[in-house]
This record gives C-alpha cells, sequence and structure tokens, in this order.
C-alpha cells in the first residue's frame, strides 16, 4: 500500500470529507511525527508503535568499490519499535 | 534534545489545526490511517509512505534461545515482525536542526 492508496482507502470509508482533506490528514500525521522526532522527541502511539531517535557515533566507513577509509560522522537515525497490539495482530491477522 | 513524548493527542490536535474537522473526528481519522496502515501489515503487504518511510513484514524462521535467567533453552518459534525504513527525506530531516554529540 501506497500513500496514495491509503489516501483512496480512507476517502472510500469517508464519503463525507472531500478526498483534498484526507490527503492533508495523512500528510499532516506523518509530518508531525517527522517534526517531532526532529526536534528530539518520541513519538508512542500505544498499540501501533513508537518511533524515538537513536545517535549514531561517527566511525570510520570504507568505500566498497575502492576500499578506500572515509569519516563517518555522527548521525542521528530514527527507529521504530513495533507496538504490543501489532506484532500480535501481524502473527494472528483477523 | 527536548526529550519529550509525543502521544495521539497531540497528532489529532495537529490534524484539527490543519484540517478544520472537529476534534472527535481527528482523533478518529488518526485512528482510521493507523488501522489501515496495521490492517496492510497483518496481511502481509509493505507500507510505503513518500518521503516518511516503509514498513515491510519479514518472516523469521524458528531459533533456539536461552532464557537467560536459568539457561534453560527455549525455542523461538518462526515469527513475523515489522521492519521500518525511514527515506532519505526523514534521515536528513532529523539531522537538519540538531548535531549528535553537543547538546543532545
Amino acid at each position: 500500500m501506497t500513500k496514495s492508496e491509503l489516501i483512496a482507502r480512507l476517502a472510500e470509508a469517508n464519503p463525507h470529507l472531500y478526498q483534498r482533506d484526507v490527503e492533508r490528514i495523512v500528510t499532516t500525521i506523518f509530518d508531525e511525527i517527522t517534526n517531532s522526532l526532529a526536534r528530539g522527541d518520541r513519538v508512542e502511539l500505544r498499540g501501533f508503535g513508537a518511533f524515538s531517535v537513536k545517535e549514531r557515533g561517527a566511525r570510520i566507513g570504507r568505500n566498497p568499490r575502492t576500499g578506500e577509509a572515509v569519516n563517518v560522522a555522527a548521525k542521528f537515525i530514527p527507529y521504530f519499535k513495533t507496538g504490543k497490539q501489532l506484532r500480535a495482530k501481524l502473527n494472528n491477522p483477523g | 534534545m527536548s526529550g519529550k513524548t509525543v502521544t495521539r493527542a497531540q497528532l489529532s490536535e495537529a490534524v484539527y489545526q490543519e484540517v478544520g474537522l472537529s476534534r472527535n473526528e481527528s482523533a478518529e481519522l488518526l485512528e482510521a490511517v493507523l488501522n489501515e496502515v496495521s490492517n496492510a501489515l497483518a496481511k502481509g503487504g509493505t507500507v510505503k509512505i513518500s518521503s516518511f518511510g516503509s514498513f515491510t513484514v519479514r518472516q523469521k524462521g524458528q531459533r533456539i534461545g536461552r532464557n537467560p535467567k536459568t539457561g534453560e533453552e527455549v525455542p523461538i518459534h518462526p515469527r513475523k515482525v515489522l521492519v521500518f525504513r525511514p527515506s532519505q527525506v526523514l534521515k536528513n530531516r532529523i539531522n537538519r536542526d540538531r548535531q549528535p554529540g553537543a547538546a543532545s
């Protein structure tokens, strides 16, 4: 499922809403998660999962083609931990 | 790092501010989004949200685990796990305003 398919499904289930509004709803949700993570906040959606930001230290990487050593700067990476209910649902759908 | 936890309340507030539905309906729509994503994943599909990331389901095989307290061997059954791969846009965005180390 892509973002546009997600929007289409929601629009179908909510015929009283304009497709344009459904689009804005979906975009707002993922933008808000992104902005929260960019501030360093955690986003916890009980039953679904939690997004957080982890810090990766600087390291010496290697150019896989040339074998040359390159410095890789420290950076933040987004991380998702699946919620309990969703994890259960994956293994026992329906 | 401000280090707060954002929950459904803040996300549905953002939807309320942005779209002009009632607070109640904003909360319902947020839930509907999470449900649609969950259901698609439960069916074994991939969910790709452009400029955010993709969720895929990975099948894990059986392996032998160990109860760390008793040392007892226990089989870990085959199971499905969810993997989130952040998009390059999300990764860039997360590193745009803050530097690791320093005052995080």
